[in-house]
């Protein structure tokens, strides 16, 4: 168990590693934008000293290396910073102080997260479920047709996908409302039947890649020795399938899972627009377009983060998966 | 007269190479009783595993029955559907594999695996199982019978799985179990054990069973008859002491002979000569674990010293010290008296040059992507420098060396080449560098034993013409004694023994220089009983060599 113990820290101390990288990446790249705040809040006419005022007041003037330390220590500390876009409308509305990054993030967050969460609860079941049985009746019209499906799924575009469901499943037969614009408090019943055209979109656009990885991995078992053995063992298909094969195939399997669901945290911004749904999608592409640096930063330290803790958490469960590390000589 | 367990009649089977039928078994008929020990034996390609598992009713992927039957107590195989042969396999038919390790599954405990067939057949309850498992492990005189079991597969050593595996396939008391080379993956001092353990458990439950291999001392202990077979034909079948003392056919001779090449010892070295190569006082470790202890040996101009021992005894991993891939923690080794650099990377060309390697797997060693003509001209190009038509004259010099008509084989690429010819092929590569000495790692024992003898044949040759030096690592003593002048008996990275092969093939022996040479399975069907006789049946199991 030791080894497992030492192989987990190892992989998280290169994580933090990972995210600090990432975060001079992100704090470089959004700095190489184009115009700054400054000048898209007070529009082409503005004076240079307007806009130097500003700059100062939001210290745009100090040295980038300076600003970016300020910013890694705040975030050390959980101190996002201030949405320059709150703080002006606060400012002007003669209110103290702003609202921080921190709480402008943290419902939209919460909405993305239970998006995700209601996706992979019907996504992965779905997904691996079904390569099981195209694994089981491989080369079969059922393998055929499933693998038609999803790849068709995956490859039209995710608006036209919402759409099309909205065409059936709202308007044809009312059964799910159109809108997902959930709020606060809202009753856990309620907020998911609004959750659920959105996230059964979103099943449609990942399910393929989890399929597949899961009939591939099996079926790249099938021809071991092992395999064999079970199956002149008289041991029916379906069994050998999950009991022999699946344990064996989890560790690809995993990672795909961990990249689609990754992707389900990051990559939604089309879906939540279609249906209206208050994500962290929609937050982000407003702020780039208003020059927000600390929301966009912020924004994007938490789509790296999501990235590296699942692939890390996909590593560490591969490891887990493999008898031979988890049960040393 | 009652009816045979298991009759299979003029049974046609084809493999699908590219989009074609090939006849893998044409028109072979066989019969087994109740209780009796029928030896399948034959080279790599002779169709002795598609046979065995034909006998089972099954097919591999890519291979069909084109005509035949096969009936097991009176049911035929191949017309029963598909639930009606899973409620005889493994029930009423067992397989034991080549590799154990292989075939359980990593992921899931020996006795888990061992319960299965059993409580899916419905034969008994998982308890009762787990109880007659312990007791089979108890039989075939597994350490530990209690909680061996409870292990998973890559926590038990090779020779103790194949014996888990038989254990796994006498779980539903079956009337035939099929063994499919059992012990060809262990060495010799393992398969003994093996050997001893299967024949015992097959003559207490009167199992029928279907012994493969192409090895005929070891099928001469195990088998009541022998049927030899050919490119998917039988050659003949015959009681097995008749079949030893009386082949008819010629092949069937040339298989008994083959084991006759032997050179013609070499006179004793000058005193004083300097060794083309000095191991000394060599040391070394992976990592912090440490694996070969103070190894010295020489060897001398124009001689083959054998390296043999048991895997994990530290033969390989002292011909990756020499070559300087691992270098060594501890002591030195001499080129022509002169050290070597310990990293390869240190060494210069002309250094690297004077020692080459030809490796066990020719297949994996040579590139699926060059030709023939291409493999052997690299080392040519890049050690002597040779271009254009000097590069190509010399090229089909070494063709020739080896054997092979450069007009039909310089295009070729390595997947169109047999077992034996590939392995030449990286005898004209090593051959290309004109070393003075060449590490040859077990490059016989993934051949067949008619091959494997043109192999040491033409090795024995070149060294004649050459006058090269050989290292040549083996754990096959019939080898040993084919074509060395010294050798150096290695165990646990120790050289426990050495000396010129006269003295050592003569007693008095090193007590493990003797537990090798006794463990060589002989031409006599007797010879496994007296073995087990001498060594004392019951400590058989638990020999000082089981490893963990």
């Amino acid at each position: 168990m030791n080894t497992v113990l030492k192989i987990i820290l190892q992989r998280l101390g290169l994580g933090l590693l990972t995210l600090l990288v990432v975060s001079i990446v992100i704090f470089l790249a959004v700095n190489a934008l184009p115009g700054d705040f400054a000048q898209v809040i007070l529009g082409q006419g503005a004076t240079e000293q307007a806009t130097a005022q500003i700059r100062r007041d939001l210290g745009l003037d100090q040295p980038l290396v300076m600003r970016y330390f300020a910013w890694l220590g705040g975030m050390a500390t959980g101190d996002l910073g201030t949405s320059f876009a709150q703080l002006n409308f606060a400012q002007n509305m003669g209110g103290s102080g702003g609202v921080t990054v921190v709480e402008q993030i943290a419902p939209r967050f919460a909405n993305t997260m239970f998006l995700a969460g209601v996706t992979a609860a019907i996504a992965v079941p779905v997904a691996v479920g079904l390569g099981i049985l195209a694994a089981l009746y491989r080369n079969t019209a059922f393998d055929k047709a499933a693998n038609v499906a999803t790849l068709s799924s995956i490859s039209s575009p995710e608006f036209f996908m919402a759409y099309v469901l909205i065409l059936f499943l709202a308007v044809l037969n009312p059964i799910l409302p159109s809108l997902s614009n959930i709020y606060e408090g809202m009753p856990f019943g309620e907020r998911l039947t609004r959750t659920l055209l959105p996230a059964l979109t979103l099943t449609l656009v990942v399910v393929a890649h989890m399929m597949r990885m899961t009939r591939a991995s099996i079926i790249n078992l099938l021809a071991s020795p092992y395999i064999e053995m079970a199956r002149l063992k008289g041991i029916a298909p379906m069994r050998i399938i999950v009991r022999h094969a699946l344990p064996n195939a989890l560790a690809p399997i995993i990672n795909v899972i961990a990249l689609n669901l990754a992707y389900l945290i990051t990559g939604v911004v089309v879906v939540e627009v279609v249906f209206v749904y208050p994500g962290i999608g929609q937050l982000f592409v407003d702020s780039v377009k208003i020059r927000d640096i600390p929301v966009v930063q912020a924004c994007c330290l938490i789509f790296a983060a999501a990235y590296i803790l699942l692939n890390l958490t996909a590593d560490v469960m591969s490891i887990l998966s493999n008898p031979r590390l988890r049960h040393p000589k | 007269m009652t009816e045979p367990l298991l009759t299979i009649r003029d049974l046609h089977l084809e493999g699908r190479t590219d989009e074609e039928w090939v006849p893998i078994i044409k028109g072979v008929d066989l019969t087994l009783d109740r209780g009796e020990v029928l030896g399948l034996i034959g080279e790599s390609g002779a169709g002795k595993s598609t046979l065995g598992l034909a006998a089972m009713g099954y097919c591999r992927d890519g291979v069909r029955v084109s005509q035949g039957q096969v009936k097991f107590d009176g049911i035929d195989l191949f017309e029963a559907s598909a639930g009606q042969k899973r409620a005889l396999l493994g029930k009423r038919i067992a397989y034991v594999a080549q590799s154990a390790a292989a075939s359980f599954n990593p992921a899931h405990k020996i006795i888990d695996q061992h319960t299965e067939a059993p409580v899916r057949h419905g034969v008994m309850g998982r308890a009762e199982s787990v109880e007659d498992g312990v007791d089979l492990y108890e039989r075939l005189r597994l350490p530990n019978p209690e909680e061996i079991g409870f292990r998973y597969p890559h926590q038990v050593s090779g020779g103790q799985l194949q014996r888990a595996m038989t254990a796994m396939a006498m779980s539903c008391r079956p009337d035939l179990i099929i063994f499919d080379e059992p012990t060809t993956a262990l060495d010799v001092t393992t398969q003994i054990e093996v050997l001893a353990a299967i024949r015992r458990i097959v003559k207490d439950f009167g199992t029928a069973a279907i012994y493969i291999t192409h090895d005929l001392a070891v099928v001469a202990q195990m088998a009541d008859r022998i049927k030899v077979l050919l490119r998917g034909e039988e050659v003949e079948t015959n009681e097995t002491r008749a079949m030893l003392s009386d082949p008819q056919e010629e092949y069937t001779k040339s298989l008994w002979a083959v084991r006759s090449f032997k050179r013609p010892a070499k006179p004793a070295v000058a005193e004083g000569t300097v060794p083309v190569i000095s191991v000394r006082n060599v040391d070394a470790s992976y990592g912090p674990v440490p694996v070969l202890h103070d190894i010295s040996f020489d060897v001398h101009k124009g001689r083959t010293v054998a390296v043999v021992g048991e895997s994990g005894s530290g033969k390989s991993t002292a011909a990756r010290c020499i070559t300087g891939l691992l270098p060594p923690t501890g002591g030195e080794i001499l080129l022509d008296g002169e050290p070597m650099a310990a990293d390869y990377r240190k060494r210069n060309k002309d250094t690297l040059r004077r020692v080459q390697m030809i490796y066990q797997m020719a297949d994996t060693a040579l590139n699926p992507r060059m030709s023939v003509g291409q493999i052997i001209a690299r080392p040519v190009q890049f050690y002597l420098g040779l271009r254009g038509a000097a590069k190509r004259k010399r090229v089909n010099e070494l063709m020739e060396q080896i054997e092979l008509d450069p007009a039909e084989y310089y295009g070729r690429l390595p997947s169109e080449l047999s077992g034996g010819q590939k392995q030449r092929i990286g005898i004209a590569r090593a051959l290309a560098a004109e070393p003075e000495f060449i590490i040859c790692d077990e490059v016989t024992s993934a051949l067949d034993q008619l091959v494997a003898e043109g192999i040491l044949k033409l090795l024995a040759r070149l060294q004649d013409e050459l006058q090269l030096s050989y290292m040549f690592i083996t754990h096959d003593l019939a080898t040993v004694r084919a074509i060395s002048d010294e050798v150096v008996v290695m165990k646990d990275g120790r050289v426990l023994d050495q000396g010129p092969k006269s003295e050592m093939f003569r007693p008095p022996h090193h007590p493990y220089t003797d537990l090798l040479l006794s463990s060589v399975p002989e031409m006599d069907p007797d010879w496994l009983t007296h073995l087990l006789e001498t060594r004392g049946v019951d400590n058989i199991g638990d020999a000082a060599t089981d490893k963990m």
